[in-house]
């Protein structure tokens, strides 16, 4: 019960999300109107994912360092649900974009990006199958998961930045800033995001201790 | 480690892939003159260009066989072998691009405006394309099956530069004003140095094996 108190935040928080998101009354923008909800579901999806790939990452570097494979188990779990939050990111800004933007696809800066961020990701699963020796694919995938943090942070935060976005505050459009983004949406908004995150890394953890039982079997067998 | 230029055989197959690719799109374009819009023009120009970088950077750790990479295993440390081939590697890259450059230019007349501008972005994506196809060849030299891992790992990873390149040079074409390609100058210069500062932090533990 001491160590589960996370989980139970993230359900509560989760859950309060759910219901709140809908329920509780939302500020009209122009434009936006009520699928400022949506906010509550599509943005902490990338929080999520970023925090998810950032700890990855660390992971990585700690299996270089150490060679420890318990590691390198953590770093690929984490990056399989960040890929989990990233679809599902993806998919609800598309329905989202249908509504506001008039089509699901508008090769937006922000979604071109994410969409190469995914296929980046995806490219690291692949490479670790195709890799056989344990401790190889264990050191060359930590290698290019480095790599990709690194060309992904350029990606996601900077180069978006450099062009005008679609997305609400970006462009001149009506936005989430400080002082538009106000408190009825923060009181859902904060808690979303913390409770999608802890969310992510609680299937983390149940990925990761579902690998460790299945290579301890492995090994016994 | 610059020894590399006894394989001049692959790199003159590269240059007449270039020239061959360069052409072949020019018929397949069927212009009769250089009326190409400046914007096609631009993107096909850095799609050659990235496939013949990726067809030519790539072979530099594909090509070694087991008894060569052992003797440069003995012989030096994984910076002097990363250094040569990085080196290397974006010589190679800067002669398919302005080779490149003379050749699509001559066949498909030239709209560039700022040529200063033009050819730093050259320069700059040249380290960026070279620095991330030489770490991803040497992890794919390590896995098995080589060429369509190549592409699958190099494709998105090289992205970012070439949007970001894409974009440059198109003000190029444009003839933008200096101050508003300044800040774009840097985040490429600044991308290059993240991808070879972390290929030099990285390239050891793919080496040592």
């Amino acid at each position: 019960m001491r160590k589960s108190w996370w989980k139970i935040i993230a359900v509560i928080l989760v859950a309060y999300t759910i219901i709140a998101g809908f329920l509780l009354e939302a500020p009209r923008l122009v434009i936006l109107n009520e699928t400022i909800r949506a906010m509550h579901f599509h943005v902490p999806m990338w929080f999520g994912m970023v925090i998810m790939l950032t700890a990855s990452a660390i992971f990585s570097i700690r299996y270089l360092r150490t060679g420890n494979l318990k590691f390198d188990i953590y770093a690929v779990e984490l990056v399989n649900i960040s890929i989990l939050f990233g679809v599902l990111g993806l998919a609800t800004g598309m329905v989202w974009a249908n509504f506001t933007w008039g089509e699901f696809w508008s090769g937006d800066p922000k979604q071109n990006a994410s969409a190469i961020g995914m296929l980046i990701y995806l490219a690291y699963i692949l490479l670790r199958n195709s890799i056989a020796d344990r401790q190889q694919k264990a050191k060359i995938s930590s290698v290019y998961n480095i790599f990709a943090y690194a060309a992904l942070i350029p990606l996601l935060f900077i180069l978006p930045r450099l062009t005008d976005s679609l997305h609400p505050g970006n462009g001149g459009n009506p936005g989430f800033n400080a002082y538009e983004l106000d408190g009825r949406l923060r009181m859902v908004f904060y808690p979303a995001v913390i409770g999608w995150s802890l969310l992510g890394l609680w299937m983390a953890e149940l990925r990761i201790r579902l690998n460790f039982i299945k290579s301890k079997l492995n090994e016994d067998l | 480690m610059l020894l590399e230029w006894r394989n001049k055989n692959a790199f003159n197959s590269i240059l007449l892939y270039l020239v061959s690719t360069v052409f072949i799109s020019y018929l397949s374009f069927s212009l009769k003159t250089g009326t190409l819009h400046p914007d096609v023009w631009n993107a096909l120009f850095w799609i050659i260009l990235v496939f013949a970088n990726i067809n030519g950077v790539a072979k530099s750790f594909l090509q070694e066989g087991e008894g060569k990479t052992l003797y440069y295993y003995m012989l030096c440390s994984p910076q002097v072998i990363l250094s040569g081939k990085l080196i290397f590697n974006i010589f190679i890259s800067l002669v398919i691009a302005f080779v490149g450059f003379l050749s699509y230019a001559m066949i498909f007349g030239n709209p560039v405006a700022n040529y200063l501008y033009f050819i730093t972005t050259i320069i700059l994506s040249s380290i960026g394309f070279a620095g991330v196809l030489t770490l991803v060849s040497g992890i794919v030299s390590r896995a098995n099956n080589s060429t369509t891992l190549m592409a699958i790992l190099s494709f998105p990873l090289l992205l970012p530069t070439l949007l970001l390149t894409i974009g440059i040079s198109k003000n190029a074409i444009d003839g933008i004003e200096a101050s508003l390609m300044n800040p774009k100058l840097l985040t490429l210069l600044s991308i290059d140095i993240i991808v070879v500062a972390t290929a030099y932090m990285l390239f050891p533990f793919v080496w040592r094996n």
